[in-house]
């Protein structure tokens, strides 16, 4: 099967108006199932998803899929810590990168139809996406970015200020979408990324400070600011 | 005052007794004024858009320019298009002076500014709410666009009224242009401008609030059909 992984940056930085914000940063992310990027406030986690989904060009160094760039994007769906909301229905929301694609309106509805089942969004579909409350928001959203059956998926603190409720759904539908889909998901929550990642990438002022499994990571720590930053004290 | 209130009374009078003179002025101030607007939201309201999202090297001259013909003169637009229409003009061949056409032509050139300044208004802040998302999901410009005057259609509406508004109450350039002719090409605000001129008050304020009724049903309509201020849209 063609795939657009493994995604490499080599001494990829990320800059605005000469400042640095993220780099260099060297990594390879290949085929796996869930990725959590994690450091303090600030370290650069939302930036680097930015530039390697492709919505910020790096300032130097390169971002590079096994794909060219034009087919890799189609690959990918990235979902925004504040979920965006097109002001129309929830169908017409769910049928839209499916209509951006070309799919024929009723093919799009009955995939988007499908989706929203899977989603529990069937009763909400005429309602208008703005009116929904946070947590059906941010379902809304991933079910959005998943109707493509993307090859990967950027999520962008995916649970930040939802209640517990619509967290642990949301966690449950990430993980049910990780068997298709290579997530890469930014989080400042150590419990989220216990849960559901598979392997960390440990962030400190932009720069990547540690990766590997998830528990080698939480078991032992290789750096001090990874040991700081997990006991609790404040990273700087 | 005795004017105004004869005036008023003159007003009711040629509504209820369906007056034919004004029916006619008022249907050719509509068809007029719609067409124009047609026009003018097929030029504008595109471009409102392809101003919002496009980024090239002249947008904001393009954007300070557009926004400065807002305040055209109505009487050198109307002078201009005449000449452009006179027999001797580069458009003389086409035979529209002194035509509805004519009209149509001044009101377009009018009201597009003001159109597409206020739909790049209204689509630049929903721009501003969408450009992640339809980066992120690879939307073509044209995709782009298309969306924005999609979900942005309620506000775009403003922007349609607003060109009605310059549109119906214009006299300048549509009497240059139209020359005024009855039974041709006289609407609602060259008639009041001519029995202003013929000291018939009573008739020409009369004339006055058909056309603000007319300006005020049109907007009522318009809201009423696209659902404005109902809970659940935009």
């Amino acid at each position: 099967m063609v795939t657009a992984l493994p995604l490499r940056l080599s001494g990829a930085t990320l800059a605005r108006r000469g400042k640095r914000l993220v780099g260099p940063v060297d990594l390879e992310i290949g085929a796996g199932s869930i990725t959590a990027v994690i450091g303090p406030n600030g370290s650069g986690k939302t930036s680097l998803l930015r530039m390697m989904h492709g919505l910020q060009r790096p300032a130097s160094g390169r971002v590079e899929w096994s794909l060219p760039d034009t087919q890799a994007r189609t690959r990918q769906a990235y979902v925004f810590q504040q979920p965006i909301a097109l002001r129309r229905t929830v169908l017409a929301n769910l049928a839209y990168p499916l209509r951006l694609r070309g799919l024929p309106r009723a093919e799009a509805h009955a995939r988007a139809e499908a989706q929203a089942a899977r989603f529990d969004l069937s009763d909400k579909l005429a309602q208008s996406a703005p009116s929904l409350s946070g947590g059906e928001m941010q379902r809304l959203a991933l079910a959005r970015a998943l109707v493509t059956a993307p090859e990967i998926l950027f999520a962008d603190e995916p649970c930040a200020a939802l209640d517990g409720r619509a967290m642990r759904e949301i966690e449950t539908r990430l993980i049910g979408a990780s068997a298709r889909t290579r997530l890469i998901i930014a989080t400042h929550d150590m419990g989220q990324a216990r849960r559901i990642a598979s392997d960390v990438i440990f962030l400190l002022h932009g720069r990547v400070h540690e990766t590997g499994p998830v528990e080698t990571f939480f078991a032992s720590p290789q750096t001090p600011e990874a040991r700081a930053f997990l006991k609790g004290d404040i990273v700087e | 005052m005795n004017d105004l209130l004869a005036g008023l009374g003159e007003a009711l009078r040629l509504i209820l007794t369906l007056d034919a003179e004004l029916i006619e002025i008022t249907l050719r101030s509509l068809r007029v004024t719609l067409s124009a607007l047609a026009v003018a939201c097929a030029i504008g309201l595109p471009l409102g858009g392809a101003l919002a999202v496009w980024r090239f090297r002249q947008r904001r001259f393009v954007i300070a320019t557009m926004n400065a013909l807002i305040a055209l003169p109505p009487v050198v637009v109307g002078l201009v298009v005449y000449l452009l229409l006179s027999r001797s003009g580069p458009l003389g061949v086409l035979g529209l002076l002194f035509t509805p056409a004519a009209m149509i032509v001044a009101q377009v050139v009018i009201i597009t500014p003001l159109v597409a300044s206020i739909a790049h208004q209204a689509l630049r802040d929903l721009w501003a709410v969408y450009h992640d998302l339809l980066i992120s999901m690879n939307a073509t410009r044209w995709q782009r666009i298309a969306t924005l005057l999609i979900d942005g259609r309620r506000a775009l509406l403003t922007a349609a009224l607003a060109g009605f508004g310059r549109a119906i109450g214009e006299v300048g350039a549509i009497m240059i242009v139209g020359g005024n002719i009855d039974g041709a090409t006289r609407v609602l605000t060259t008639a009041i401008a001519l029995e202003t001129g013929r000291g018939d008050f009573a008739l020409a304020i009369g004339l006055g609030v058909v056309l603000i009724g007319l300006s005020l049903t049109v907007s009522w309509a318009s809201h009423w059909i696209m659902r404005t201020e109902r809970r659940g849209t935009w």
